[in-house]
């Protein structure tokens, strides 16, 4: 049987979401007393008795131009700083671009290479890194390394005031679809239209763990990484091609990560830093980035949206444009989808699509919590709402006189799309029938009171991945694959599995990831974790049941000599006769007796392309908000979110309804808070700590509900699952835009919506 | 940060010694703001005086019925004392409306009025700016400004200063005692803080080698009528883009006293005499309210991002007057 039909069964002990022991059930992290005592280890947390050094990254202050002198002597002359890299003293690395590209590199331009050339391309360009005994002491020492410049007092920076150097990118990750139909003429000839541009600026990741690599020298001169990653096979194969190192010379370790959300699909500075300073120096070397470093690399980038719509006066869309300039840096070309599900969420045979770049001088954006999807969506849904209001059509019943059964974008059927159910069990939660027509009608004291609803959609894709497997005479069971656990529940969501699919317990589970030497792994991201790590757990303890079976049936009076594999259940760490289950082996018995003390299985689970690729494969969901509008001071409090998604088969209800509430909180963080200002004179970032760059906080979320739809999903992947990583923010910000209009009577389509847009 | 030592003293004249004994020495207390601006780079003090072990750690009535605050109680402390709850009601909602518990469990008093701007450009040592570096010019004025002054700005400097508890301090009209060089001596609270005017640098009138020992709130009785509203950009955990300390005396509709302090618009609590008496006298009403929130605002200047607070403060100055006055029930 080829892997490729292997994969394609369906397992019959994971029935839908309540028929497992495990699966669809609400279990708590299986690292969760490891987390809240404190022990587990983030990469700065990795130590050695003595001896270890530490590197500060000394940042630009200037954002363009070239580096005329370095001095380093009084940093030198501290004792116990041990040496200052530069662009003088760094050795000659690898030459061609290739080498610094990794799994998440955009596909066009030259990644950046820190300390290798004296140029500064963008503000807070690591220049130097200062090694010292102790951090203290390099942090010292960095104030002390002085640097001269040649200032290019020229910037492009701002989006909007370099608009005219748009241009479209030499290659798209997601290339945009050709106009279908003439928009333009449709536009036209609607009787209803809405023209509009939407804004949102730049925003950064900034996970609670700042950016860390701790690099452990051994005495066979190899490397033992720990470094703060969303794919340790990404940091390491970036590592070894840069510094011409072999698999067994550099290991990359990542067990916990103190949140990712994209920022840790490329790798950082800080990890190519600590490697350059320890195989320099044959010493181990630990260098973490702070707050305001964490501001100097990647972000979502700025973006703006002009979108058309036009309807007929019984509200079906006739004309969707939308024409979006967002912007990347000066030495790579970051794209992302964000006008594609503008031609894919709704009914419409006219669309024109365009995404166009500017170069700026900042670092090249990075993919951050559904990169694109957040951007596309959040501008599409309020203009679907302003057209419905228009129509005079309450928002939802719009939405679904429009609904698209099929994926216009790529003529396909979707493998499955309950976004009518989302609709209709969100509203149904959310009390939407009792909305007042009337924007600005529903006052309660001093506060205007807004009911908002949008979509939400984000991909459904399985990608390959290995997974090995263990199982041992005493019982127990280790899977393990290289991927991450970046606070989503990896490390639970596969011990589930494992366990269901074997039929043992899970506290006999033992689910390992997060290092290099573990079988291949994606990098975490893009909602695929679940499908693609999920569906090679199973696999791989589908063929230890085969090959468990296949011993158990050797076994001089086994019960199973003249049965097939389809005649038994494997429960309760046994193999049991179906037809009478008091005719059983236990897993141990069958190792013991066959004189094994384990048994291994390794597979490489690919997804069922040929099926999948005739079907659109996505995640969907139905936000509705309350907001209340202070009418004086314009303070806008969410004191409602009723979050409806369809995602397939829920492993876990626990782990998944919090990836949702986290999705959600972004959302709002998204629509009312974040916003990484600029200063245009010195194209630099200037609120670059977490008391000026706000996030909401525990009194800014109130009640957030969540809603799991029933789908089944048989082409997705063997699970049936689709991510939810990325799905519970978008559409949040739409729909508090939407919920804000419907308060005031005011339509607010930049981000953030702050105070000072509704005096 | 750069290197420095470090003393523990446990009365004030060992502290004031100590300041003679190096280049840059710094007075700590609860050091939330001092520690961060060193991690900063912005203060570098080459020797800190830790003064938290100093005899200022009490709250006691005054002989003259007012209350005495120590400089060295914490912002918590003072916020849930039962004497400040029952008598300066106006001071507890104010320091509660700042910061997070946590802060308020170490930050002081004294520290309380020390805080310095946060002003993105003082904050990052990449960037010109008066206060941090007289001379180097004022990079908020045609920079980012969205949290910056509107009032009593220079041309070198749009700073605030960020507390909350001070706006209170000011409506109440506190007095802080000071001991230092030259023996002690008091200061009202009008008077403590500044206009950055030419010389930003200085956010206070203290003298070298003062210390801030305690602060006296007067009798005045304004525990009927108060308000502090903050409007700031989160629920919490956020310094105030304006703020509001109303306090009135009325007697039958009539106010007899009126107390208006505003925060976040200034390089200093923003009081005006002249606007508090033409409340005085009046009828409760909001008309009164609207011309007092104008007058009080007029002259305020916007530098683009910031703007929108000339407005925004009317509006705040008048639901805050009216929810002190009691017409309508407070949020």
């Amino acid at each position: 049987m080829s892997l490729l039909q292997k994969v394609g069964v369906s397992a019959e002990n994971l029935e839908p979401n309540d028929g497992g022991k495990y699966i669809g059930k609400p279990i708590s992290r299986v690292d969760g007393r490891t987390k809240v005592t404190g022990n587990a280890k983030y990469a700065a947390e990795f130590n050695m008795r003595t001896g270890i050094l530490h590197g500060y990254v000394v940042s630009s202050p200037i954002t363009k131009g070239k580096i005329t002198a370095v001095n380093t002597r009084q940093a030198l002359s501290q004792k116990g700083v041990v040496t200052v890299f530069t662009h003088l003293n760094v050795p000659g690395l690898a030459w061609f671009d290739r080498s610094y590209r990794d799994q998440d590199a955009p596909p066009g331009g030259s990644p950046f290479r820190p300390l290798q050339g004296d140029e500064i391309l963008f503000s807070q360009q690591p220049i130097a890194l200062v090694v010292a005994e102790t951090f203290e002491l390099a942090r010292y020492a960095a104030t002390l390394v002085h640097f001269e410049y040649e200032v290019k007092e020229e910037l492009s920076v701002g989006l909007e005031q370099n608009l005219d150097k748009a241009k479209k990118p030499e290659k798209h990750r997601f290339p945009v679809p050709k106009p279908r139909g003439d928009a333009e003429k449709a536009l036209k000839e609607s009787a209803i239209t809405v023209e509009e541009d939407y804004y949102h600026g730049y925003e950064h990741h900034n996970p609670m763990e700042m950016f860390a690599s701790t690099v452990i020298y051994g005495d066979d001169d190899r490397l033992t990484i720990y470094d703060k990653t969303q794919g340790v096979l990404n940091s390491q194969s970036y590592i070894k091609s840069v510094f011409g190192l072999s698999d067994n010379e550099a290991r990359v370790i990542s067990p916990f990560m103190g949140g990712g959300f994209g920022s840790g699909l490329r790798p950082q500075y800080q990890l190519y830093m600590a490697v350059l300073a320890s195989l320099e120096l044959k010493r181990s070397v630990k260098v973490v980035l702070t707050r305001q470093q964490m501001f100097s690399f990647g972000h979502r980038p700025a973006t703006l949206q002009k979108i058309s719509l036009g309807a007929s006066a019984d509200g079906k869309l006739q004309a969707i444009i939308n024409k979006c300039v967002s912007e990347t840096s000066t030495f790579e070309e970051y794209t992302e989808n964000i006008v594609n599900w503008s031609g894919q969420m709704y009914q419409c045979d006219n669309v024109t699509l365009d995404h166009q770049l500017v170069p700026l001088d900042l670092y090249t954006p990075l993919d951050m919590r559904a990169p694109g999807g957040v951007t596309g969506m959040y501008a599409l849904e309020i203009a679907i709402d302003e057209l419905a209001v228009k129509v005079g059509i309450d928002p939802l019943e719009f939405r679904l006189i429009n609904y698209a059964e099929k994926d216009q974008n790529l003529d396909k059927p979707f493998s499955s799309k309950e976004l009518r159910e989302c609709y209709r069990q969100g509203a149904e939660r959310f009390g939407w029938s009792k909305r007042n027509p009337k924007a600005g009608a529903t006052v309660e004291g001093n506060n205007l009171v807004g009911w908002g609803v949008a979509t939400g959609c984000w991909e459904a894709n399985q990608m390959p991945s290995r997974a090995k497997a263990m199982l041992s005479a005493d019982g127990k069971l280790t899977v393990g694959c290289a991927t991450a656990d970046i606070g989503t529940g990896t490390y639970t969501v596969m011990t589930q599995i494992a366990a269901e699919v074997l039929g043992v317990v899970m506290e006999d589970v033992l689910f390992k990831l997060g290092d290099s030497v573990l079988p291949m792994s994606p990098l975490q991201g893009g909602s695929w974790t679940m499908a693609t790590v999920g569906s090679a757990v199973k696999l791989v303890c589908d063929e230890l049941k085969g090959k468990l079976f296949k011993l158990a049936k050797k076994l001089e009076n086994s019960p199973f000599s003249n049965v097939k594999e389809e005649d038994v259940i494997f429960s309760d760490s046994r193999i049991q006769l179906k037809a009478d289950t008091q005719k059983y082996l236990t897993f141990s018995e069958v190792l013991q007796k066959s004189e094994v003390n384990y048994l291994e299985a390794d597979t490489t689970s690919l997804p069922n392309m040929l099926e999948q690729n005739k079907y659109s494969r996505f995640t969907h969901s139905a936000v509705f908000v309350e907001v209340k509008v202070d009418k004086d001071l314009g303070t806008v409090h969410v004191t409602r979110v009723v979050d409806a998604v369809a995602a397939g088969r829920i492993i876990n209800t626990k782990t998944a309804r919090s990836q949702i509430l986290g999705g959600v909180v972004w959302g709002i963080s998204m629509a009312l808070h974040e916003d990484t200002v600029m200063d245009n004179n010195f194209g630099r970032f200037m609120n670059h700590n977490l008391a000026e760059y706000h996030v909401p906080v525990n009194a800014d979320i109130k009640d957030i509900d969540v809603i799991f739809v029933e789908e089944h999903d048989d082409i997705v992947n063997p699970l049936g699952v689709k991510g939810l990583g990325e799905i519970g923010i978008v559409g949040v910000a739409a729909a508090v835009s939407n919920a804000i209009y419907h308060a005031t009577g005011k339509r607010l389509r930049n981000l953030p919506m702050q105070l000072d847009q509704l005096l | 940060m750069n290197k420095f030592t470090f003393i523990s003293v446990d009365n004030p004249d060992a502290a004031i010694a100590e300041l003679d004994e190096h280049d840059s020495p710094k007075f700590i207390a609860g050091g939330t703001n001092l520690l961060d601006l060193m991690k900063e780079n912005v203060e570098r003090p080459d020797h800190l005086i830790d003064i938290t072990h100093l005899a200022f750690n009490t709250i006691e009535n005054n002989a003259d019925g007012g209350l005495r605050l120590g400089a060295l109680v914490t912002n918590a402390d003072t916020a849930w004392n039962v004497e400040v709850e029952k008598r300066y009601p106006l001071l507890s909602q104010a320091i509660l409306a700042g910061a997070s518990p946590q802060l308020r469990n170490m930050a002081t008093n004294g520290g309380n009025l020390m805080q310095r701007t946060r002003c993105y450009y003082f904050y990052d040592t990449a960037t010109p700016c008066n206060k941090r570096e007289p001379g180097s010019g004022c990079s908020a004025i045609g920079g980012y400004n969205r949290i910056l002054a509107i009032l009593g700005t220079s041309e070198h400097c749009i700073a605030t200063h960020p507390s909350d508890m001070c706006v209170a301090l000011a409506a109440l009209g506190a007095i802080v005692n000071i001991t230092g060089k030259n023996g002690e001596r008091s200061i009202p609270f009008a008077d403590f803080h500044r206009l950055p005017g030419d010389r930003p640098e200085l956010d206070n009138t203290l003298e070298a080698g003062d210390i801030v020992t305690s602060i006296d709130l007067p009798a005045e009785d304004f525990t009927t009528h108060y308000k502090y509203l903050k409007v700031r950009d989160r629920a919490s955990y956020a310094f105030a883009l304006v703020s509001v300390a109303a306090a009135l005396k009325i007697e039958n509709g009539k106010i007899l006293e009126a107390r208006l302090a505003l925060g976040g618009v200034a390089h200093k609590p923003w009081r005006s005499l002249e606007v508090e008496n033409m409340l005085a006298g009046s009828a409760v009403g909001k008309e009164v309210f609207q011309k007092a929130a104008d007058a009080i605002l007029e002259g305020a200047k916007g530098y683009g991002d910031n703007t929108f607070k000339i407005e925004l403060a009317k509006r705040a100055i008048v639901r805050a007057l009216t929810e002190a006055a009691g017409l309508e029930e407070q949020a």
